[in-house]
């Protein structure tokens, strides 16, 4: 059950959620919308499960234009960020709504849903109440819920994104183990590009409304097609009009014709990675990301002056980033989380 | 500050709060009590069990069982339609439907009379159908409605917002139409909320006095609810009767608080 949305635009009084937004996602994959607050990847997933509407565009789930059924006719499965569990119904009876639903005689339902419950390994929860629950068992529970009814596609907006970091990296495998077992079509919004190349086999990359790049994670890491991308999928430094990954810095205490003066500023041990910031002679900050071993070959210490030489530097013609400085912060990152621009609608 | 001082200014609050309440509330309500069972259990007893105490008892209840309901299933689909559906004018809406709040009973009670009285809007045509509205049933019942209306909107539009709409969404999602997500979903969820201002709006509905009495006439045995019950007894310097009915509507909206109470706390167990 592939999907496939053409020309998707939304706007929401000033705000242009999407814009001309064209994505196409294989059956059986597991796909990453992956881009900052306010770049429309909530939107476009609530557009194909009929949450919100189109303003121009289409959503077609398996070659059939679905933009014109409501959401309970699209047979979709989608997990909210907050859960969204019935707060009044039992375990039981939340992951049981759909097939309720679906009036399944009892003993059916009960079946069905032991047997989702020890899929999401929750199995002697059953009669406990969400609020009995921790978060990531709320989670796992509404993807139960979501995948009780067979549904075409799984759609999960930030499942994760409410969870701590321990819980996330749990579920994350889990998930991915599961779309391993499943193959249902599944798409994942997440702002965390980390979380998108651990879990999905492919990725879309959005920023102000618009596709920025789609590709496997080492496509957009090794060949980005523009800055936002390259910053976005990973850190990078700014040197001139080059961009280059923080890893491909080579720190040397002799000077040659590639290498630039730069000052140490701070050493930061991230266990067994090591951040060393520098500023050069320009006062551009920059950073370089050494292991253990290589920091102690070169003896660095804060203020000590030593030269950079930046390998696999790559630029992009014409648009130059309206921040100079070697910032990793993508652009675009302003404007309320998506989420609740759309419930204002 | 000090938790010297703290101590000192909470147990000045907790005197003031409670003695407020004490003074203002309990000793006036304390002392009916006292009164009405003053001479024993007879006296009171006779005057409610008399044919217009009982009757005004009947009245009453009527009064409950159709202003009630109607209220209730108005002020949640209003309350609805003003959370969820935002349609233009809901503003003015949600202020109009605070009026009975603001405007004085018997300000209620003559606009009906403008509407149904004689010379009336809509007397004509109810004469020729043979409605009688004023002095009887229909004009208190209408009066009751009125004047109970705002409770479950009011009370029920704040638990909408809180609950949000992502729990809806989810049953569309799961394939309940929309009918199937108020069932299950939204009014389970905000079943609180409608039962408070279902309980309000009864001991509102209950209680009321002066817009039922300026269109019901206040005849006894025919157009009296047990408030208009209570004045007339008053004024017949029947204190025992009055005292007796007064307690019987206190019971009456009590049963309806506690009922409410037990129902919650089964839920919270």
């Amino acid at each position: 059950m592939g999907i496939t949305v053409e020309g998707a635009s939304k706007r929401f009084g000033d705000f242009q959620a999407l814009n001309d937004v064209s994505i196409e996602v294989p059956n059986g994959s597991l796909t990453a919308l992956l881009g900052p607050s306010g770049s429309g990847k909530s939107t476009l997933l609530r557009a194909i499960a009929g949450l919100e509407t189109l303003d121009a565009g289409r959503v077609m789930i398996d070659d059939e234009d679905v933009s014109k059924k409501p959401t309970q006719k699209r047979e979709v499965g989608f997990v909210f960020q907050h859960y969204a569990a019935f707060k009044h119904m039992t375990v039981f009876e939340n992951v049981g709504f759909g097939l309720k639903i679906r009036k399944w005689d009892k003993a059916k339902i009960s079946d069905r849903v032991h047997e989702l419950l020890r899929l999401v390994q929750l199995d002697g929860l059953a009669a406990r109440y969400p609020s009995q629950l921790s978060g990531g068992q709320r989670q796992r529970m509404a993807l139960a819920r979501a995948l009780a009814v067979e549904p075409q596609v799984l759609l999960l907006d930030e499942p994760f994104g409410a969870l701590d970091a321990k819980v996330r990296k749990d579920l994350r495998t889990w998930l991915r183990n599961l779309h391993e077992e499943m193959h249902v079509t599944t798409i994942f919004v997440t702002h965390d590009q980390e979380e998108a190349m651990d879990v999905a086999g492919q990725l879309v990359v959005m920023n102000e409304g618009r596709v920025e790049q789609s590709g496997s994670a080492d496509d957009l890491y090794d060949h980005p097609a523009n800055e936002f991308v390259m910053s976005f999928v990973g850190e990078v430094n700014r040197l001139g009009d080059g961009f280059v990954r923080p890893h491909d810095m080579d720190v040397v205490l002799d000077p040659d014709e590639n290498t630039e003066e730069a000052m140490v500023q701070r050493i930061v041990a991230l266990g067994f990675e090591i951040r060393v910031e520098f500023v050069l002679a320009d006062g551009t900050e920059v950073w370089a990301q050494l292991t253990r071993a290589e920091l102690q070959k070169l003896e660095l210490r804060e203020g000590q002056i030593v030269y950079l030489r930046p390998g696999k530097t790559k630029s992009f013609s014409g648009d130059s980033p309206p921040n100079g400085s070697g910032a990793s912060t993508p652009r675009g990152s302003q404007g309320g989380d998506d989420a609740e621009v759309s419930a204002a609608a | 500050m000090s938790a010297h001082s703290g101590n000192g200014s909470r147990w000045g609050l907790r005197f003031l709060g409670l003695g407020y309440v004490f003074v203002l509330l309990l000793l006036p309500l304390g002392l009916i009590f006292y009164k009405t069972f003053e001479h024993g259990l007879a006296p009171p007893i006779d005057a409610i069990t008399s044919p217009d105490g009982l009757h005004a008892l009947k009245l009453t209840l009527i009064m409950v069982a159709i202003a009630v309901p109607l209220n209730t299933v108005f002020g949640v689909g209003c309350a609805l339609l003003l959370v969820r559906h935002r349609v233009r004018g809901s503003g003015i809406i949600d202020a109009i439907i605070n009026l009975p709040f603001a405007i004085s009973p018997i300000v209620i009670g003559l606009s009906l009379f403008l509407l149904y009285g004689t010379k009336g809007w809509f007397e004509p045509a109810l004469a020729e159908a043979g409605i009688k509205v004023l002095f009887s049933v229909p004009g208190m019942v209408l009066a009751s409605i009125f004047v109970s209306l705002p409770f479950v909107v009011r009370e029920t539009v704040p638990v909408l917002q809180e609950i949000g709409t992502e729990q809806e969404q989810a049953a569309s999602t799961l394939g309940a139409n929309a009918w199937q997500t108020f069932w299950r979903v939204t009014l389970p969820a905000i079943r609180w909320g409608v039962a408070y201002g279902v309980v309000l709006t009864t001991a509102r509905v209950l209680g009321e006095f002066g817009a039922v009495s300026v269109v019901s006439g206040s005849i006894s045995g025919q157009t009296q609810t047990l408030p208009l019950f209570v004045e007339k007894q008053y004024e017949n310097f029947n204190l025992p009767g009055a005292f007796g009915a007064s307690v019987l509507l206190a019971l009456l909206a009590l049963t309806t608080l506690l009922a409410m109470n037990v129902l919650k706390r089964k839920e919270d167990a």
